[in-house]
């Protein structure tokens, strides 16, 4: 045991060496290789950020929320209907919410504009986003006027700006009292835009949401998990879709890693004669060879992960975020909490370390079985 | 839903080593016709050259295998979120008829490649090398099951449409339902345990016996593939139980995801290397006769031994833990 560990141990100090004696070839295929595992990690790790972003947010979300559709649009919730629900065994709240969009032609963005149920605005002030706070220069006391659809004019006293922490969800957010927004929308009296209802226990979910299909056969719930389960899906499907088209980039590479390794200088062969000469086996040098590329994926891939992570979590991704993330005017600025997940470490080592190893497993071979006088002679 | 990173490099990995044995399979079938080691002749030199090729491609594959075995059963478990009805890998392999028979594969092309890799070790420390013809010809059967693997693969991950509701664990692995692994789940726990610690005691005391008498190598892999057996069986009938706290939840597949504290691998990682080590051992019997390799395949068959027994024991202690620190009391 000690013995074979010894041999290995010896073979990787030559390779070293050897490696080091040959420094600008192998400088530039480590830095090439570097670059592919950066480009690749980074959007694995962006992506996995992102995923884990969307279920922290909806952590908090109702289970199922209720549209009432006409003619297969979004219409608002008629007066009645949330007695007509009535009591559904397993929900713990329904609730009727209130909610619009408002375009303001000053920053040229849509601001969401919601009266909380849970939280009272006081008449005649507002609780506004920290990205809306940002575009219009607010702070708390500062007085703002919008006029609405109808062509009146409102002004608003803005009472706080929601906390940084929770941009991710609130960016565009305006908060006010019921009495305002109805008056801004001009919102028929007793009507709401949608209905959110909770659920405790999560197996029960499809079950109430069969249930209040069939009482309100216009309505659509939906669910928190569907909504989930659509983000997970559309994050892995975006970052499926960037990894194909860099598949042409890993194609490239294990073309380049091949030509590298199949090249051999004349020092090289040289060396591979003298080896052979001295009583090295054709195995010895695969292994050898082996070891240099097992060195080589490994530097590289640390390397290259490592400068993904600090590229994503320290600097924000400004490499990949548009394809990604998706755009708006008032994007929220929201910081990723770092994480790294096993399954994608395992998928990107399967997608460098094993294109690399298989390319250069021919021209390994090819060193290898080299006769030592007709290296030696050359 | 081709477009999952995890299935583009299982589908990579599996395509790629195909493609690799099937560029193998004339070379093989040339080897096992005309290899000839007394012979001096250019034919055989160049065979001779080019086994050392194919050896490292072949023990590429399958090194490979082993490794894709861990990612498969790791994105099974990941995608249970985009299925409705799905909890765990159970649901997620339920989403068509194809999900179990590619794990079911994998997991065979797992234990075959770990075997075809303890051959060739064997061989490639004999200056002779007495077994290519058996490797070669071991490698033309492994092609036909790498291919199926991958076809299954295949097959499974193009019908993965996210919309289908599945079969949850609760339903597959509950006493009430039909079928095998129900049967085995409605196993009593005291019988289950005593099987369980009495498999993993044969197998543990065997391949001990073997590593230390070189005796009895073919029991010894038998009884690694019992205790293979009988640990599942364990899983599925107690220690899954005492993970979950729960008396009828037997799902096999949910101890690995994170509200578990992914403790799933922690027993089926030595589970798994304890029966390749085990089984390798009965992969080397039939060659412990062959004059070259009289002293190598006792000692490489005794190492192995030895990693079984370790891994077995492992598994017993961990599986002990986890009853001992659980809330659940099964047995009075």
């Amino acid at each position: 045991m000690n013995a074979s560990i010894e041999k290995q141990r010896h073979l990787i100090d030559f390779t070293l060496a050897s490696l080091a004696r040959r420094k600008t070839k192998n400088l530039g295929l480590l830095l090439v290789y570097t670059l592919l595992v950066f480009v690749l990690a980074s959007v694995s790790l962006y992506t996995h950020a992102l995923r884990q972003e969307a279920a922290r947010v909806l952590e908090r979300s109702p289970e199922i929320i209720l549209q009432r559709m006409v003619a297969g649009r979004h219409d608002l919730i008629p007066p009645g209907y949330l007695e007509r629900i009535g009591r559904i065994r397993g929900v713990q709240t329904i609730e009727g919410r209130l909610w619009g969009y408002y375009y303001d032609p000053v920053v040229k963005a849509n601001y969401t504009f919601m009266a909380p149920a849970a939280e009272a605005v006081r008449p005649g002030t507002l609780t506004v986003g920290p990205a809306v706070a940002r575009s219009r220069g607010l702070a708390p006391g500062n007085t703002i006027s919008f006029r609405a659809y109808s062509g009146k004019l409102f002004a608003f006293t803005v009472a706080g700006v929601l906390p940084h922490a929770s941009e991710l969800v609130s960016a565009d957010l305006v908060l006010m009292g019921e009495a305002d927004f109805r008056a801004f929308f001009d919102y028929p009296a007793g009507h709401h835009t949608d209905i959110a209802l909770s659920v405790a226990n999560p197996l029960e979910v499809r079950t109430v949401a069969a249930k209040l299909a069939a009482a309100l056969p216009d309505s659509r719930p939906i669910l928190r998990e569907e909504v989930l389960r659509t983000y997970a899906s559309v994050f892995d499907w975006r970052e499926g879709i960037v990894l194909a088209l860099l598949s042409a980039a890993i194609f490239a590479f294990a073309i380049l890693a091949w030509e590298k390794a199949s090249g051999l200088s004349a020092e090289e062969k040289r060396e591979i004669g003298i080896l052979k000469a001295i009583g090295w086996e054709t195995g010895d040098v695969i292994k050898m060879k082996l070891w240099e590329g097992g060195l080589v994926s490994l530097t590289a891939f640390l390397a290259g992960f490592v400068a993904a992570y600090l590229q994503v979590f320290r600097l924000g991704a400004p490499l990949f975020e548009p394809v990604l993330k998706g755009w708006a005017v008032l994007y929220p600025r929201f910081e990723l909490v770092p994480a790294i997940d096993g399954l994608q470490v395992a998928t990107l080592f399967f997608f460098t370390v094993f294109p690399y190893m298989a390319a250069v497993l021919v021209p390994i071979w090819r060193t290898a079985i080299t006769d030592p006088d007709s290296a030696m002679r050359s | 839903m081709l477009f999952q990173p995890a299935i583009i490099a299982l589908l990579l990995a599996a395509g790629v080593a195909v493609a690799m044995l099937a560029a193998a399979a004339p070379f093989a079938l040339q080897v096992i016709r005309q290899w000839d080691i007394a012979s001096g002749s250019e034919r055989q030199l160049a065979l001779e050259r080019r086994t050392y090729l194919f050896s490292t491609l072949a023990a590429f594959v399958m090194a490979v295998q082993l490794v894709a075995l861990l990612l498969f059963v790791f994105n099974a478990d990941r995608m249970a979120e985009m299925f409705v009805g799905a909890m765990c890998a159970v649901g997620t392999l339920n989403v068509n008829p194809y999900g179990f028979p590619a794990l079911l594969a994998q997991m065979a092309v797992f234990f075959l490649a770990a075997a075809w890799l303890a051959v060739n070790h064997v061989d490639t420390r004999a200056p002779d090398y007495p077994l290519v013809r058996i490797k070669y010809a071991l490698l033309l059967i492994l092609l036909p099951a790498l291919a199926l693997t991958f076809a299954l693969q295949l097959k499974y991950f193009l019908g993965l449409k996210a919309d289908v509701i599945t079969s949850c664990c609760g339903s597959l692995f509950s006493g009430d339902a039909k079928g095998l692994a129900a049967e085995v789940a409605a196993l009593k726990p005291l019988p289950a345990m005593v099987l369980f610690y009495g498999a993993i005691a044969v197998s543990a005391g065997l391949t001990f016996f073997h590593a230390r008498t070189q005796r009895a190598g073919y029991l010894a892999a038998a009884a690694s593939a019992a205790a293979f057996v009988a640990t599942l069986v364990g899983v599925l009938s107690f220690v899954s139980l005492y993970i979950y706290e729960h008396p009828n939840h037997h799902c096999p597949f949910c101890i690995l995801k994170p509200e578990y504290g992914h403790q799933g691998y922690w027993l089926y990682v030595p589970l798994f290397a304890a029966t390749a080590a085990g089984l390798g051992v009965g992969a080397l019997q039939p060659f412990r006769r062959v004059s070259s390799l009289r002293e190598v395949v006792p000692a490489v068959s005794k190492r192995l031994a030895q990693a079984a027994t370790i891994g077995f024991l492992l598994v017993a202690a961990i599986a002990t833990a986890m009853v001992a620190r659980s809330n659940l009391i099964l047995l009075e």
